[in-house]
């Protein structure tokens, strides 16, 4: 067993293998940018080195750098996780050359599957299945239309050396090809430099299911059975989960032959995930072969009872597989969910931010977080927003189902926005617990995952409102708590008015929508009792609040729900969790009028930190209110600005390819008077 | 401590018979408070809110601390005393909490006749000045009036107590350290400017509050200049050129928002220096003194039962138990702030008189606050007890309230007759807070007895004169007295005048005595020296 491994990555994936490594009395050395600097992962290795700026490419992509840290320390092995060099044949060689071990597959083989048309040659000659599609080299868009025409729409557009859904666009309509063409190409150049397009069969009702397999050099392969990956968006992976419900063993066995069959057409060696697009109809095609550790590798792990990072270790080593397929059993379920720092409700914009308050669920036999952040680490713009994969796993998938929903509303994070509420939602819409998933899951479900039904949205306003009312109360409690006067009236007594009840309006935003709610406060003797009405709704409550969890009872209905504020403020928005649904609102409170009298208040500012891609008017120019202003890229997308009414740009302020700042202002916007 | 047993039959026909009568008045009350809630009426409330302007309680609501109370005085104010209908005295004071600390408000109500200052809206202001100076609250107006009402200059300008003692009462506290904070909302016209000016810091909304001494009518009828109010006296003028403002606002949030802060900075600790322990609800519903007071006000019950519903968990330690039964003198807590409790159960006698004036002693020796449960028809009169020196031992009592210097609270929850109304702590006394309960009535003496006394002064003329008198001549001479002294007599007869700091519901009288309780120890509690008692 070889003794120094150098950790070619960050975040909660080098977390995740230095465990390991630790574990099997492996000396570990990461890598930082000096955004890392005092990054969890650093922590934790036995040592860390400094490989240059934050940015990406000037750090974790350098891979002659990383190679002469490697030399330089004395590292017998490196690992590149997932994303970064963990593709790069290129690297791949690097370490080949200098007598490093690259815990990953041989260089063949990653140039075979890094060009996913190549890949479907080599998966076609193998026999293995494939969706129809055109793989063809001649790129001429009217010839990639015609083959879109042939197969029927919708059919999807992919970037040959793309991958993480970059460079990738449906389309349903042949008179939209030629735009989702332009954009796809545009994405793909800027994130792979390498504009090369495959045009695909879209599947309507896909399931993504896949394999992990692995190989050794002695001429073994497995499969620790499959994942379901179908809970998409925007073709990320949100909630996977293993093994995939409704699978038969028959298909099981027929799946998992054919990953290795398509392992071995390539004289894999290591882990390796082959994903499959599997139809209705049990139907399965070949997608891509990804050469790597995947992201969702420990959903596996909970149900296969393996570590996949030590078999990893083992077999770069040179070791055996430790298990043959006759000794690897399913035992229970498991979930993953991906927490991400972003908006759903604005598109999942990437958030940036402090993590000013960062409390996992407690981690046991059933619940399980990889994170790479703690409280009070910043998630930069620089890289992938994630904060951490929870992962539960119990004897069934209703049990485990159950696990996952409770470990989500025990998560606490403040300081930057989480899709914690989305996935609480996801993981509570029927369609999920009957596991009905397919690829166009979040679509199809989406009035269900984003409360958008009027009822349901009367049912939980009050409760909001109340949070919100006991709340004041309760910082008025702690104000008087510390004075020389702790049992004051002044604080007891609430909004206790003479001769009237004190009625208060809370404008409380869920999504974009304003909802104005009346809380009366009926003076009684002993407990407050608020009458809180809005549209469709008028009930009387009352409550309080301990911890984070609100004891309410609402028309005579006794309910706990917890509660977790973004910030200090209620303003900085809040989620609230019931059995059934997460909610998250803002608490609006009064305008200030402190943008007011700013001649450039016109919002045209940078979303996030970003980068300008291109600026579609010229300086003077008149434009009509919408107009497409400047794109910018942030977080690998792009975001348009738009004319927030008719005018002239005077002067943008930064060029394409430079750096931006969020919330920095890109154009100086003149409005016409009309 | 012992607790008070109630002997009240909750299910009586007489509680019932009571509840309905005082249920009644409390909702005659509301209506009449909901009624004045509405300031100036609909259209002049949507003239002022159209020009993006907060409504009064409005602005006191955003100033206040969120989910924090707010003690309203003198709602009643100027009710039916003039023509013109000025609800409120077209002026909102009351205390409430501004970043935690205990706050004095005076907010000029612009619906109200442009919150011009009628001579009641002057004593309103003066009183809520008076409280704030007693209780040591700082102060923050909310300004937004026209000045003087000019028609009645000559009830408002020239006394001591008009409307130069506003301003006489601005540098006094501001000497005292009871910081004067202005919030110009509204126009700030003549005198007005004062307030903003004598202010120790004051914030302007821009293009909405404005300050001068003469406004531009003023201003071009003197010397021709033809300027617009916010040239001559706008939120940027003052801030930027004139400095007579210290922060310019950019709506009326704003303005509160940066009130609040300014109070968040004052440096103030409020120092409580008495023995404090968990406040305990009364076992007893406060509901219940509805059905307690008799509808029949000459009828006689136990105020050990009204007590009972006030205080902490119902516990009284009654003092002197055995003497002087017809006032009741006991320690209690409310919201767990030790009081003395003095309140009647019957006319005054030598005995009670002198046991009140050693209870007075006792808590002013010990800084223990006073509470007066005011229900009193007089002392005792008749040869036996004027010979039994009832009048010195009443003054005993007098002098012992008047010189206490503890915080005192008084709570008319009955009659106030005659000299009662002095050894009760009445309006005269200087009790911090004086509050009267819908059934109660004030006056030198009762109806009845003022017309019989009067009736008997004239028979006694007539038959000097040798004039006959029948019964029915008496009656019909008596009936408008009776009525004159029953509508001057009655709560919103005397709340109209700033006689008493507002009518309360009897059930909330718990809750107003634990916030003007803890208001108070604002202020540290003094030595008291009291004057030489004629034994």
């Amino acid at each position: 067993m070889l003794i120094k491994l150098l950790i070619a990555n960050r975040g909660e994936i080098s977390c995740r293998i230095i465990k390991t490594a630790k574990r099997m009395g492996i000396h570990t050395v990461a890598v930082y940018s000096d955004a890392d600097a005092d990054a969890l992962h650093v922590q934790m290795a036995d040592e860390a080195v400094h490989i240059g700026p934050a940015p990406s490419k000037d750090s974790y992509l350098q891979a002659e750098r990383i190679i002469e840290v490697a030399r330089k320390v004395g590292a017998d092995m490196i690992h590149p996780g997932y994303g970064f060099l963990s593709e790069n044949a290129e690297f791949a060689r690097l370490c080949e050359d200098n007598q490093i071990i690259f815990v990953g597959p041989p260089v063949p083989a990653i140039d075979a599957m890094g060009s996913k048309s190549a890949a479907k040659k080599i998966m076609e000659a193998a026999g293995v299945p494939l969706v129809p599609g055109y793989h063809g080299e001649d790129q001429s868009p009217a010839l990639l239309k015609q083959h879109a025409d042939k197969m029927g729409y919708p059919v999807l557009l992919k970037a040959a050396a793309g991958g993480g859904g970059k460079g990738m666009r449906q389309v349903h309509r042949a008179e939209d090809f030629d735009d989702a063409l332009a954009a796809a190409k545009r994405e793909a150049m800027a994130g792979f430099g390498d504009e090369h397009m495959l045009v695909e069969k879209y599947l309507t009702q896909p399931r993504h299911v896949e394999i992990q397999v692995f190989c050794d050099m002695h001429g073994n392969g497995v499969y620790l059975f499959e994942r379901d990956c179908s809970v998409q968006r925007r073709h990320q992976k949100v909630i996977e989960e293993a093994p995939a419900p409704g699978m038969t063993e028959a298909l099981r066995t027929h799946m998992g032959e054919a990953a290795l069959k398509a392992a071995a057409a390539i004289g894999y060696v290591g882990a390796g995930t082959v994903e499959f697009l599997l139809d209705t109809d049990g139907r399965f095609y070949f997608m891509e072969m990804n050469t790597r550790l995947q992201v969702e590798h420990p959903v596996t792990e909970m149900i296969s009872g393996q570590d996949l990072v030590e078999w990893q270790l083992r077999v770069a080593s040179g070791e055996e597989l430790p298990l043959k397929q006759s000794e690897l059993q399913i035992n229970g379920h498991a979930f993953e969910a991906r927490v991400y720092a972003e908006d759903p409700d604005n598109e999942f914009l990437p958030a940036t931010g402090s993590l000013n308050f960062l409390q996992p669920p407690d981690e046991s036999d059933y619940v399980r977080v990889d994170t790479g952040v703690r409280q009070g680490d910043k998630v930069s713009v620089y890289y992938d927003p994630m904060i951490a994969k929870l992962i539960v796993w119990d004897e069934d998938r209703p049990k485990a189902l159950r696990r996952l929903v409770k470990a989500l509303s025990e998560y606490r994070v403040r300081g930057v926005t989480t899709n914690i509420d989305f996935l609480y939602n996801l993981a509570n819409t029927k369609a999920f617990k009957q596991a009905q998933l397919d690829t166009g899951f979040i679509d199809k479900n989406q009035s269900e995952i984003f409360i958008k039904d009027k009822g349901d949205i009367a049912s939980l306003l009050p409760l909001a409102a109340l949070y919100l009312v006991l709340n004041q109360e309760h910082r008025q409690l702690s104000l008087t708590q510390n004075s020389q006067d702790p049992f004051s009236p002044w604080q007891s007594l609430s909004a206790w008015r003479a001769n009237e009840s004190h009625e208060q309006q809370l404008d409380i935003q869920i999504h974009d929508t304003l909802h104005q709610v009346k809380v009366l406060q009926l003076n009684t003797a002993a407990q407050s009792l608020y009458q809180i009405s809005g549209e469709g709704f008028s009930v009387q409550c009352q409550g309080h609040i301990e911890g984070d969890m609100l004891t309410a009872i609402i028309d005579g209905h006794r309910q706990k729900v917890t509660f977790s504020s973004q910030g200090a403020d209620d303003e900085e928005g809040c989620s609230l969790y019931t059995q059934h649904s997460a909610l998250h609102f803002r608490h609006i409170l009064p305008d200030l009028g402190l943008l007011d009298g700013d001649a450039h208040g016109t919002g045209l500012t940078a979303p996030m930190n970003g980068t300008i891609v291109n600026l579609m008017v010229k300086p003077g120019e008149q434009v009509s209110k919408g107009q497409v202003l400047v794109i910018m890229e942030a977080m690998k997308m792009e975001h348009s600005l738009k004319a927030p009414s008719a005018g002239k740009v005077v002067e943008f302020f930064y060029q394409p390819g430079e750096l931006v700042d969020g919330g920095a202002e890109l154009v100086n916007f003149e409005a016409s008077e009309n | 401590m012992p607790r008070i047993e109630s002997k009240i039959n909750t299910k009586s026909q007489e509680f019932a018979v009571n509840a309905e009568h005082m249920q009644a008045q409390v909702n005659e009350l509301r209506e009449k408070i909901a009624q004045i809630r509405q300031g100036g009426g609909e259209q002049a409330n949507k003239r002022h809110t159209d020009r993006g302007k907060l409504l009064p309680r409005e602005r006191i609501n955003a100033l206040l601390d969120p989910g924090a109370p707010f003690l309203e005085l003198s709602q009643l104010a100027a009710l039916d005393v003039y023509e013109d209908y000025v609800p409120a005295a077209g002026i909102i004071a009351g205390i409430g909490r501004v970043s935690g600390t205990e706050c004095m408000i005076v907010a000029n109500d612009a619906t109200v006749k442009g919150g011009t200052y009628y001579p009641l809206t002057v004593k309103k202001h003066l009183r809520a000045q008076s409280i704030a100076e007693q209780n040591n609250l700082p102060c923050i107006y909310l300004v937004d009036s026209g000045g003087a009402n000019l028609p009645r200059q000559d009830e408002v300008f020239p006394d001591k107590d008009h409307f130069g003692r506003i301003f006489y009462n601005q540098a006094n506290m501001s000497a005292a350290n009871i910081p004067q904070i202005a919030v110009v909302m509204g126009s700030c016209t003549a005198g007005g400017a004062y307030v903003p000016a004598m202010a120790d810091e004051s914030i302007i909304v821009k293009e909405q509050g404005t300050i001068f001494l003469g406004g531009p009518p003023l201003v071009r009828a003197a010397t021709g200049e033809v300027v617009t109010a916010e040239e001559l006296g706008g939120g940027d003028v003052h801030c930027r050129t004139s400095g007579v403002a210290d922060y310019l606002a950019n709506n009326d949030h704003h303005a509160l928002k940066l009130a609040r802060d300014a109070v968040a900075r004052l440096n103030r600790v409020k120092p409580v220096s008495l023995n404090l322990s968990q406040p305990q609800d009364p076992i007893y519903d406060a509901r219940d003194i509805y059905g307690i007071i008799p509808k029949d006000s000459r009828q006689q019950y136990d105020v050990r039962e009204i007590i009972a519903r006030i205080v902490d968990g119902s516990e009284f330690d009654e003092f002197k138990a055995l003497y002087g039964s017809t006032l009741i003198c006991g320690f209690a807590r409310i919201f767990g702030y030790p009081v003395g409790i003095v309140a009647n159960n019957g006319i005054l006698f030598s005995e009670s008189a002198q046991k009140g004036a050693h209870f007075i002693e006792l808590c002013a020796q010990r800084k223990i606050p006073l509470v007066f449960l005011q229900n009193i028809t007089g002392f005792m009169v008749g040869k036996q007890y004027e010979a039994g020196g009832i009048a010195k031992h009443g003054a005993k009592m007098v002098t012992a309230v008047a010189c206490a210097k503890v915080p005192k609270f008084t709570i008319l929850i009955g009659g106030s007759f005659g000299a009662g109304n002095y050894g009760m702590c009445g309006r005269a006394y200087d009790p911090r807070f004086l509050f009267m309960w819908p059934n109660a009535r004030i006056s030198v003496m009762g109806g009845e007895q003022a017309a019989g006394v009067l009736a008997q002064v004239k028979r006694d003329q007539k038959e000097r004169n040798g004039e006959s008198w029948s019964k029915e001549q008496e009656q019909s001479f008596k009936q408008p007295i009776i009525d004159d002294y029953e509508h001057q007599g009655h709560p919103y007869y005397a709340s109209a005048r700033l006689w008493d700091d507002g009518v309360i519901d009897p059930a909330d009288t718990r809750q107003v005595l634990g916030l003007c309780l803890s208001a108070s120890l604002n202020n540290p509690v003094e030595d008291t020296r009291f004057g030489v008692f004629r034994m």
